[in-house]
């Protein structure tokens, strides 16, 4: 088994209460799901949408987002897969979809080759 | 916030109140704007909006407190002390309010009074009075209950009333500028005031129910919320000590009595059946006896409301097991009360609905004939469906088929589709 981080970009704010509660039970059961088929490593944590940049030999700090609000990272979650292609492919099962975002899948670099 | 911490595991836990959201969105945006004041309604709908999205996102990963209504409510609560420090000067806000704004000693514990679930009680029922604002119509009164009250947005409000998604909007964006101009939210403890109000809130709540009970929203399930939410504003009248009067408890009455037989109104299927063909044993007898006790609660004084009269012809129906037992010369009795308490074409069409079952349909037809106004009912499929019941009911199968067509014509969802549609069969074949 080797471990992914979905990286979730972007996606649109619900437009009414009633569709949060929704988007948000969604995503509850999509978590559930992953994790009774042993696929969940971590659950990982939701980040703010904004933040600070530290870059350069200067280090300037500057403020965030660092992208445009469809590309920005608005939470992680570690999974174990057998490979790419199961990690793609349990990734589809994401509510963040059907509101126009995005899961990045990226392998977690392995130590032992 | 420590004790909100605690958490169930994502889909474990008791399940959600399906209209938590709703509800504590109404609840905290009539919190907001005790703060903020009424003219700044917009901020405290965005300070909702904010808290809604960071309780989505917290919860997506970390499951749903144990006391998510506390956790949506101390998330508000902290949105709003940060953007009254960060704007205390920029903007006017609540003036009753202002100096207690203005001083860090008392800004929290101010923000944290407002949200006191006592004064967001009284919050909601001023808001609620609020909406009725004399300078509104009705439809608008209404459409802003169920937005700020009720949490539904422009879209869902559009859909529930089959109407224009650019009309809702407009209208409730208009109705919003009246309340914000209205400087301070309508005061519920002055008595004379309340009173010369009241009549326009019942009658907001009236028709909140009436939309989800006969309305034209194809589904059934936004149709028994609208009347689940009429069901709970008029509660929350009745807690007030003005509010609690007989009109109230026979609107309250009205509302059980009707949605007692919503389970039969519309069955399993989605099929649509006229009240006398409803099976009757999926009738929600409790709620029945509820209505029928809220009944004699409101059978004090001598005032008879409109609601008190159509109260009591549910009651008539509610007490008929079989649709055999009803007594039919009771109800046109109390239509023609009803029809001098508030004449209106529909009344004197469900009066002469009442008269063929009395006297037989011909009866039926020469009133439903002679009714004023008659043609503010052309748009209405119910009219033509009640003419060609009573058509087909006298054996004039043809004349029955047409009425039928045109109502079927005039249908406003397909459940009402369906049900039409049976009937002209029925008027072609040899059932009826």
């Amino acid at each position: 088994m080797t471990e992914f981080i979905y990286l979730y970009r972007g996606g649109d704010s619900p437009t009414s209460p009633a569709e949060g509660q929704q988007e948000m039970q969604l995503w509850m059961g999509w978590m559930k799901e992953l994790g009774e088929k042993g696929h969940l490593k971590a659950i990982g944590s939701p980040l703010e949408k904004t933040g600070k940049l530290v870059s350069g030999k200067t280090k300037v700090v500057s403020d965030g987002p660092f992208a445009e609000a469809k590309d920005l990272i608005g939470g992680y979650t570690l999974v174990t897969a057998s490979d790419i292609d199961q990690a793609v492919e349990l990734s589809k099962g994401c509510p963040i979809f059907r509101r126009g975002g995005a899961v990045e899948v990226r392998p977690i670099l392995q130590m032992n080759m | 916030m420590d004790e909100l911490q605690q958490t169930v595991e994502p889909g474990q836990g008791a399940a959600l109140d399906p209209q938590l959201f709703r509800h504590e969105s109404g609840r905290m945006v009539v919190a907001l704007t005790r703060l903020f004041g009424i003219h700044n309604l917009a901020l405290a709908e965005d300070v909702v909006q904010d808290a809604f999205c960071r309780a989505i996102e917290v919860w997506k990963f970390k499951g749903v407190p144990a006391n998510p209504s506390a956790w949506l409510m101390a998330t508000a609560k902290h949105r709003a002390v940060d953007l009254l420090r960060r704007e205390r000067t920029a903007r006017t806000y609540e003036p009753e309010l202002t100096r207690m704004i203005e001083s860090e000693w008392t800004l929290v514990p101010t923000v944290h009074e407002v949200f006191e679930p006592h004064a967001i009680q009284d919050e909601q029922l001023r808001m609620m009075f609020s909406c009725c604002h004399p300078r509104l119509r009705e439809d608008a009164r209404v459409a802003l209950v169920l937005h700020i009250l009720c949490g539904f947005s422009v879209g869902e409000i559009a859909g529930a009333f089959v109407s224009g998604l650019a009309a809702t909007e407009k209208r409730i964006t208009r109705a919003k500028k009246v309340l914000a101009q209205s400087k301070k939210l309508f005061e519920v403890t002055e008595a004379p005031e309340f009173q010369k109000r009241l009549p326009d809130v019942q009658r907001a709540l009236y028709l909140l129910f009436n939309e989800g009970y006969h309305g034209a929203s194809a589904e059934t399930a936004v149709r028994g919320e609208l009347c689940r939410e009429a069901m709970r504003l008029t509660a929350m009248l009745l807690e007030h000590p003005l509010g609690k009067t007989p009109g109230t408890y026979a609107l309250a009455a009205l509302m059980r009595l009707h949605a007692a037989r919503l389970p039969g109104r519309v069955d399993a299927a989605g099929n649509l059946h006229s009240l006398l063909d409803q099976d009757r044993s999926q009738w929600d007898w409790t709620l029945m006896k509820d209505g029928v006790a809220l009944l004699e609660l409101s059978a004090t004084g001598s005032a008879v409301t409109e609601y008190h009269v159509e109260a009591a012809i549910a009651a008539v129906h509610g007490r008929a097991r079989r649709v055999e037992d009803t007594d039919w010369a009771a109800i046109v009795e109390l239509y023609d009360t009803l029809m001098k308490v508030r004449p209106s074409p529909i009344v004197a069409l469900n009066r002469a609905i009442a008269m063929a079952q009395k006297d037989g349909p011909e009866r039926g037809l020469e009133e439903i004939g002679a009714i004023a106004d008659r043609e503010r009912l052309m748009g209405y499929p119910f009219y033509f469906a009640a003419m060609g019941e009573m058509e087909l009911r006298r054996g004039m199968r043809e004349t029955a088929g047409r009425q039928f067509g045109a109502a079927l014509a005039l249908a406003r969802n397909p459940m009402e589709r369906r049900f039409l549609e049976e009937r002209v069969k029925a008027c072609a074949g040899g059932d009826r």
